[in-house]
């Protein structure tokens, strides 16, 4: 089913939580809402499954306005954040809950077959009879997500799905809920602050920042291509370093050069990222241009040696290098800027 | 050096000693001996004179008319406690916080001024006065006012326990059953009812003990007719007056008898959870697994 948003907008008391959103979704897409908190995302999704109404703008499922169809009739899949399952029915009662709340009810014997799919779908077997106070945090969210297709919605919204979880089973969880929507192919929408969530799990991914939208695109244009500078701070570590444009060049620290098309000419902020910086040492072949620094300190990670240098501009830079870099704190050299993105704060 | 940590500090024995054996006698004083004294007296004239005494028509009517008044006053209340709990909690509407302020009235308000006050609105001077005569509408001086006098002092029993309970635990589940197509009702019975069943059973208990045991208000509504308008606690004081104490102290026997049962109900329900605030809203009752069949 596809969604389509229409300049929605959602007041609270005097604060505007979602300020003229339009938004198409397209069947079978799993999009998710990224932000900070307080940038509007929950209340956006709450008034698509029609938990929230907006003040103006209109919510579409296909070509029928959905905007004041109550909850109980639009037939949308809501998973929360804490699960919400009841905690005094079984596993089994839980899923079958819908079911049998319906209008044109099935026959039982149908909805505990169903039932039990579901928790074989969510590889749940065998844990019908519990109760889920006697389920870890992984499962009751798969059975929250069972309990919410049971209904054969239209379309799937997942709340924070895996706020609660730690680390790991947020992982897991997230590579099967990939799956599963594979397999089912609904419309997904869902609510993440994790930005490494959004970008795992999601076709295309909405940056929202005070009930406004900064971005809509795939993870890999959000990533490579932000259009603000809002969206390139919050998807990863950034270093700021004032430019110069002229002509749609800029001059980085007064002394890198870097694209920025479309920039008008003029005093700018350039947005580094740890990766988008290169080391040399003070004896590298390469000269190239570059801010002459002193590393401070080496930050061994797994996968690279994070330097932390000071510029003789004083700014402090963290530099990604190579596990095998041989670096140590003390060592004078440059940092060459191999990528930046250029914008009039 | 590793702290004892039952120990606090301050914590000498002299003053744990001081500090106990105080309030074991106070306890003693104030509250065990006096009940004592009333089972002991109830029985002074022995078991015959002790059933004898409350087989007296005029007891038994008491008694008769205490249970009748609970059976209205604690359902009422009950569905008043369980309506403005979810009114509270479940929505946001002007004058809320007013609403929550009028409900738990009743608790600072003397029982007498209480019972004044209906009279002043229902008595024969009072504002309903000619109306309810003109139309032959008794309610002072008879069972209504009675009911209206318990309801009075108990409204809040029930929407005490319920509100803060269901604040902690937020309208998650509501809106779960909710998106999933159950309609308000079924939500309502087979949602909320069950998730503060026993904070619900918890306010009722204490509504019933309240409701007959309640003196104040209701001796100033009912007008103290003997074998007609007396409840219990009021027959009680009449017999004493009449220097019947036997007949007093087995009255009152009663009560204390309905008051056990109440701190024992009240204790297993304290059990399960109910009368405080559950760690976290998501987490079943812990007996919940032990079998129960499934709502």
């Amino acid at each position: 089913m596809k969604i389509r948003l229409d300049a929605v907008s959602k007041t609270f008391d005097t604060t505007r939580a979602v300020n003229g959103v339009s938004l198409e979704v397209a069947s079978g897409e799993l999009v998710a809402l990224l932000g900070p908190s307080g940038s509007g995302k929950t209340t956006l999704l709450r008034m698509v499954a029609g938990l929230a109404f907006p003040d103006a703008g209109r919510i579409l499922f296909g070509d029928v306005d959905a905007t004041d169809i109550p909850i109980r009739d639009r037939r949308v899949g809501f998973v929360f954040q804490h699960y919400a399952l009841f905690p005094h029915m079984r596993v089994a009662d839980n899923i079958a809950f819908g079911m049998r709340a319906a209008r044109d009810k099935r026959p039982e014997a149908e909805i505990v077959r169903r039932a039990e799919e579901l928790l074989a779908l969510m590889q749940l077997d065998g844990l019908g009879g519990r109760f889920p106070a006697q389920l870890s945090g992984g499962q009751r969210q798969r059975v929250a997500l069972a309990r919410a297709l049971a209904v054969d919605p239209r379309v799937l919204l997942l709340d924070e799905p895996f706020g609660a979880l730690d680390a790991n089973v947020r992982r897991e969880l997230r590579r099967w809920l990939r799956e599963v929507h594979e397999r089912l192919g609904i419309t997904t929408l869902f609510v993440t602050h994790d930005q490494e969530e959004a970008l795992d799990l999601a076709d295309r991914v909405v940056i929202l920042d005070r009930g406004r939208i900064e971005q809509v695109g795939a993870p890999r244009e959000v990533c490579r291509d932000p259009a603000s500078a809002f969206v390139m701070t919050f998807l990863g570590d950034t270093h700021r370093l004032p430019a110069t444009v002229t002509g749609g060049v800029a001059l980085v620290a007064g002394r890198a050069r870097q694209p920025a098309a479309g920039v008008a000419d003029g005093p700018a902020t350039a947005f580094v990222r740890p990766g988008d910086l290169a080391w040399r040492g003070a004896g590298a072949a390469d000269g190239g241009e570059g801010v002459p620094a002193r590393i401070v300190r080496v930050l061994d990670r797994p996968g690279t040696r994070r330097l932390v240098v000071r510029t003789d501009d004083g700014d402090e830079l963290e530099i990604d290098a190579g596990p095998d870099a041989e670096v140590a704190a003390g060592d004078v050299g440059t940092v060459g800027i191999v990528r930046a993105r250029i914008f009039r704060l | 050096m590793a702290l004892d940590p039952t120990v606090r500090i301050g914590d000498g024995a002299l003053v744990r000693r001081l500090l106990i054996g105080a309030v074991v006698a106070v306890s003693v004083l104030v509250v065990v001996m006096p009940i004592a004294v009333v089972v002991v007296r109830a029985f002074s004239a022995g078991v015959g004179a002790y059933l004898a005494n409350l087989a007296h028509p005029d007891t038994l009517h008491a008694i008769g008319l205490t249970v009748v008044t609970a059976l209205v006053a604690v359902p009422v209340n009950t569905a008043f406690g369980i309506a403005a709990a979810w009114a509270i909690t479940k929505f946001t509407f002007p004058g809320r916080k007013l609403l929550l302020v009028v409900i738990e009235l009743p608790f600072s308000i003397s029982p007498i001024v209480a019972g004044v006050a209906l009279l002043f609105v229902y008595g024969l001077q009072g504002l309903l006065g000619p109306f309810l005569r003109d139309h032959d509408i008794a309610i002072m001086f008879a069972l209504p006012g009675i009911i209206l006098a318990s309801m009075f002092v108990t409204a809040p029993f029930v929407a005490r326990e319920l509100i803060p309970l269901m604040q902690s635990q937020g309208t998650d589940l509501e809106e779960a059953a909710t998106s999933l197509g159950a309609s308000g009702l079924r939500t309502f019975l087979t949602v909320t009812l069950p998730g503060v069943r026993w904070a619900l059973l918890y306010g009722i208990v204490l509504c019933n003990a309240r409701v007959m045991g309640e003196f104040g208000a209701v001796s100033v509504v009912s007008g103290n007719i003997r074998g007609q308008t007396n409840t219990l606690p009021l027959h009680i004081e009449l017999l004493y007056q009449d220097y019947n104490a036997v007949g007093a102290f087995a009255a009152a026997s009663v009560l204390t008898l309905i008051a056990l049962f109440t701190l024992i109900a009240k204790v297993a329900l304290e059990g399960r959870g109910a009368g405080r605030v559950p760690r976290a809203a998501k987490t079943a009752p812990a007996a919940a697994p032990a079998g129960e069949p499934a709502a």
